[in-house]
């Protein structure tokens, strides 16, 4: 097991009450195992079915690999502009 | 030319068109977004936006990289600010000139559509009522008189 560092924003920081929470995944883990890891901890049930992923500030499609030393961060639907 | 800004203070678009603007760009084109006073029948005061603000960055320089290799020989500049901001202050600008106006036009229809797409940038709405709502582009709108 290992522990990832996940960013938050704006509705999901709010529900799950921080801008950033550590979550504890087997090893090697994917984007899959963060939000699975997120919907056990307090404010996780406010999570869409597929939320997005970046990792290192970029968006990720699919399942992909994570690890520490990464910026992982789950994005709320956007709306800027 | 390229020159994108996450920015906290007033966003000034004759800085901006002034950026952009050569002896070789026969047009420039000029988008702003502001804050609008009412949003699905509700009436608003301001709206705090917030943003993850290093990736804004880089997505919207990968979003003008994309205009610039669309539309070639197209120069931007745009910045997004972040805060709360009040009724008609400027939330969003986009600069681009090109020689022709084709592109011009449609680089910075593309800018701002894609920013819309895929900027990580959110806001939350206040309005007059108190409440505090943070916009959910994806959620199906519930008109007031149902709510």
């Amino acid at each position: 097991m290992t522990q990832l560092q996940v960013l938050l924003f704006a509705s999901y920081a709010d529900a799950f009450g921080a801008s950033t929470v550590t979550v504890t995944v087997p090893e090697p883990a994917t984007s899959a195992d963060v939000v699975t890891a997120l919907r056990t901890l307090p404010g996780g049930n406010a999570l869409p079915a597929a939320p997005v992923i970046a990792v290192d500030r970029r968006y990720t499609r699919g399942v992909v690999p994570v690890h520490a030393g990464q910026e992982i961060a789950l994005i709320p639907p956007v709306a800027g502009g | 030319m390229i020159r994108c800004a996450v920015v906290t203070e007033s966003i000034d678009p004759a800085v901006l068109l002034a950026e952009v603007t050569t002896r070789a760009t026969g047009a420039t084109t000029l988008f702003v977004g502001t804050v609008r006073n009412v949003n699905e029948g509700r009436a608003v005061t301001g709206i705090a936006y917030s943003a993850y603000s290093a990736m804004a960055l880089e997505e919207m320089e990968r979003i003008a990289c994309e205009a610039a290799q669309q539309f070639d020989g197209v120069r931007v500049a745009m910045e997004h600010r972040v805060g709360l901001l009040v009724l008609e202050e400027i939330s969003v600008a986009i600069a681009v000139a090109h020689a022709r106006r084709a592109p011009a036009m449609d680089a910075s229809r593309f800018i701002i559509e894609e920013l819309k797409r895929r900027l990580p940038v959110w806001k939350q709405e206040h309005y007059v009522d108190g409440e505090r709502v943070w916009v959910d582009p994806t959620a199906t709108p519930v008109p007031v008189s149902a709510a």
